[in-house]
């Protein structure tokens, strides 16, 4: 994985670079000694690091924007971040850049719950903005596995989804307006309290850019009532091709599960040893979530329960209590660290229409096999977000290339099949070299030409999404 | 003269060797505003090409006619979540609705305040901007955050940045159950009545003031849509009568048409706003007026400074009939912004040109 050739105009200009930011900032929110920089030297892509040239941690917007125009003024490129939790390389920083990271704006600014939105600073985690509501009975709907971890900045600039989107939607169904800084200090706010955009759907735009169109510091988010109650089932299956044809026949069916989760026998075994579910012995899981009032769980349970007996299911049970559905939700939401226990995992984020599952989950054994490592799969099938988990030892010399290899292979199965690179991690640096396999350089081009708008000089997170070469001709270095 | 090119390839080299403006027509029903050029209609780039009941996906051709998209949902008991207005009778037009037209101006009705608009249902898109380019976005798959989104950007643009030649969209099954809550009330009560409605844990999937009439609708399995009407009216207290099935969905397509509107003549506006300040947007107008989204989107008739009071609201307003600007103004920098991009897709500035400027 290649990063540009850090610009040495702007290394010998460290100090001078330094003292600027220390001038318009308080002392403790700039941090350029090397000892301390390093702890920002990568984020949840961790085979990736490269520390900083400097750190700053704004209070406000103000600060933020008053960063962004030194930055500017003097072609620095800056790194935004959230929590540092991507798993795409989405805040790596580069070493001629300032990280700019926002985790210090976390303030709830206004909750109005006639209207249904809370309004909050960007550096603020995913679960503390349910947090900041649920006293009143609503939630915050996308639920990215870090949500204790992750920043509603990261959310939308990755445009995060989660295990529940299925039907509540993805970050940017859930996202009102924004206040965001662009490159050269502007702040702009797109969207607001009300639903629909005025003009261009800039907010739609800004939403999954990955931090290259501006720095997003305060965002309107969508709140949901919280329903009445929640009930997960377990369906285990043969096969994974069953499951997956269950999958299809549910969705067609018009039921709307909050939530399908698939992991095959690896994860089930993996994760049943972490969190004692009490998961079935079998070669695919299902775990179904629905909602509502008991009476209404009971009757979505019942049609889905009948559509799975179609399927000749191994076991299908329904959770008998609170603590089950508990253990039954951190098994699969500790599928990543419970596979990390065991072995080095590099996690795949490609999504396939549903229908293509049986024929996807083929390919993969098979070119897991070609490739001499094991894959396992756990992933949100009701949308066909697949997180294929591919097995290394990093300490065995060229297993990494053999894995991101095997990686790159299984993405180009996915575009092959009708579908796409990433479902809910973004690009980042991870998949950049890929985006030729789904876009054409036109295609990636009129993408390019955005940021030509809101960044002409490239200067915000310029060596990510794109192809290096597609976009050696925009990018200062 | 009219141009109505038979494929993408063909649309693309009208795009490049245009020499002036272009107004872009998919069926006509629901353009506002006045653009000069020749006309480039759409309609011969029809036809679906994919539609995968399993999947919840569609792909059809940008000039497809969407009563034809309609039948064949109607085959598979499915249909667009996101509930298509037909502006035909508001708007005095005629002509068949597109799926491109619809896409381009994100038309989305009742159903909105639940599901979201019609961009938040495309999945992929393909175009050619004002240089005569190809560019495909998106795909087909429910969740894609791979490059920009520009889906969304095309959804709502008015034709501005490109000519749509291929839409996908999700579509979603019809439940099997739907039931409405009505009971009359005047405009201030209904918001609050609705703003209560829309925090109470039944997922309402419609909650407007038409005719005077609130109507509060509920879909799903018929065991839960009974349990809920009767929650909701328990909670809300009042006298509430229930309305199912087919006549519920009647009461909706007038929602969705906006029918208290049509045949009316003077200003008519569509506006955005928070729902709470639908009764400040209405309050001391003399014209007629219908809320939809619980309020969040004000129809309104009649003479007054609709503008101006949503300007210090916050929101926008769209003139769709009457003398002055169409869309609401910007702010400069966000103004700076929707111009960059056009010049980026349209730089000799042919497509719908003027048409969002304000």
């Amino acid at each position: 994985m290649d990063m540009p050739i850090p610009s040495s105009t702007v290394l010998n200009n460290k100090a001078r670079i330094v003292s600027r930011l220390a001038a318009i900032l308080p002392a403790d929110a700039v941090i350029a000694d090397p000892a301390a920089t390093r702890a920002y030297e990568c984020d949840a892509l961790a085979a990736y690091r490269c520390a900083p040239m400097a750190v700053v941690l704004p209070r406000s917007t103000a600060e933020v924007a008053a960063v962004l125009k030194l930055c500017h003024e003097m072609g620095v490129p800056v790194v935004p971040r959230g929590s540092g939790t991507s798993l795409a390389g989405g805040a790596m920083p580069t070493a001629d850049c300032v990280v700019l990271g926002i985790s210090r704006m976390t303030a709830v600014l206004e909750t109005d719950y006639p209207n249904r939105f809370v309004r909050v600073e960007a550096g603020r985690t995913n679960l503390a903005v349910t947090g900041a509501v649920e006293a009143e009975g609503f939630f915050y709907a996308p639920d990215p596995s870090s949500q204790l971890a992750c920043a509603i900045a990261g959310n939308i600039a990755m445009n995060s989804g989660g295990a529940h989107c299925l039907k509540y939607g993805v970050t940017t169904n859930n996202l009102l307006g924004v206040t965001m800084v662009q490159m050269d200090g502007t702040v702009v706010q797109f969207g607001g309290a009300h639903m629909d955009a005025g003009g261009l759907d800039l907010l739609g735009l800004v939403c999954g850019s990955e931090g290259q169109l501006g720095v997003v510091t305060e965002a309107t988010l969508r709140i949901l009532p919280k329903p009445e109650g929640a009930r997960p089932m377990l369906v285990g299956f043969g096969s994974s091709e069953v499951a997956g044809a269950c999958v299809s026949d549910i969705i067609k069916a018009g039921i709307v599960p909050v939530a399908i989760e698939f992991m095959d026998r690896m994860l089930i075994e993996v994760c049943e040893d972490f969190a004692h579910a009490g998961y079935p012995d079998c070669e695919a899981l299902l775990i179904i979530e629905v909602e509502g009032s008991d009476a209404e769980i009971d009757e979505q349970l019942a049609a889905i329960t009948a559509i799975a007996q179609r399927h000749d299911p191994v076991e299908l049970r329904q959770s008998q209590s609170e603590a089950e559905a508990k253990r039954i939700w951190l098994g699969r939401k500790s599928a990543f660290s419970a596979i990390g226990k065991i072995s080095d995992y590099m996690c795949l984020d490609g999504t396939i229409p549903v229908s293509s599952l049986p024929f996807v989950l083929r390919r993969i054994g098979e070119l897991g096999a070609e490739h001499g490592l094991r894959v396992g799969n756990v992933f949100h099938a009701g949308d066909g977000n697949m997180h294929p988990l591919i097995l290394y030892d990093a300490n065995k010399p060229g297993d990494l290339e053999v894995c991101e290899a095997l990686g790159a292979a299984i993405l180009k199965l996915c575009v092959e099949v009708g579908g796409c690179l990433t479902g809910e991690h973004g690009v980042g640096i991870e998949k950049r070299d890929l985006m030729g396999v789904q876009f054409t350089a036109t295609d990636m081009e009129a993408q390019m030409r955005v940021k030509d708008v809101f960044d002409p000089a490239w200067l915000l997170n310029p060596a990510k999404v794109f192809p290096l070469e597609s976009s050696a001709g925009r990018r200062a270095g | 003269m009219m141009m109505r090119p038979a494929g993408e390839a063909e649309l693309a080299e009208l795009i490049r060797e245009a020499t002036g403006p272009l107004r872009i027509v998919g069926g006509g029903t629901r353009a506002i505003g006045a653009v000069a050029g020749e006309v480039l209609e759409t309609g011969g780039l029809a036809g679906v090409s994919l539609y995968e009941p399993g999947a919840l996906t569609l792909v059809a051709g940008a000039g497809t006619p969407l009563s034809e998209v309609e039948a064949l949902f109607a085959g598979e008991r499915q249909r667009f979540a996101f509930e298509v207005p037909d502006l035909r009778g508001l708007l005095g037009r005629g002509g068949e609705p597109t799926l491109g037209g619809m896409v381009a101006v994100n038309a989305s009705g009742p159903r909105r305040v639940q599901v979201g608009a019609c961009r938040d249902a495309l999945l992929g898109v393909r175009f050619v901007d004002g240089r005569g380019v190809v560019i495909k976005n998106g795909g087909r798959v429910m969740k894609n955050v791979t490059g920009y989104d520009l889906v969304k950007l095309m959804a709502g643009s008015w034709g501005t940045l490109g000519v749509l030649s291929e839409v996908s969209l999700k579509v979603q099954a019809v439940p099997e159950a739907e039931a409405t809550l009505c009971a009359e009330m005047a405009v201030g009560p209904a918001v609050a009545a609705m703003s209560q409605a829309l925090g109470l844990p039944y997922d309402l999937t419609g909650a407007a003031w038409c005719g005077g009439e609130v109507r509060l609708r509920v879909e799903g399995m018929p065991g839960s849509v009974a349990y809920r009407t009767g929650a909701i009216s328990a909670q809300l207290g009042g006298d509430w009568r229930v309305v199912s099935g087919d006549e519920s969905a009647a009461l909706w397509r007038k929602v969705r048409d906006v029918e208290p509107l049509q045949g009316m003549t003077g200003p008519l506006w569509r506006v955005s706003v928070k729902a709470s300040d639908a009764p400040f947007v209405l309050e001391g107008l003399d014209g007629a007026a219908m809320l939809d989204w619980g309020g969040g989107l004000v129809w309104y008739c009649g003479p007054g400074d609709v503008r101006g009071r949503v300007a210090a609201l916050g929101g926008h307003a769209t003139l769709l009939r009457g003398e002055g600007v169409t869309f609401q103004p910007e702010a400069p920098a966000v103004a700076a912004l929707s111009a960059g991009l056009r010049g980026q897709f349209d730089p000799r500035g042919i497509l719908n040109h003027g048409l969002m400027e304000a």
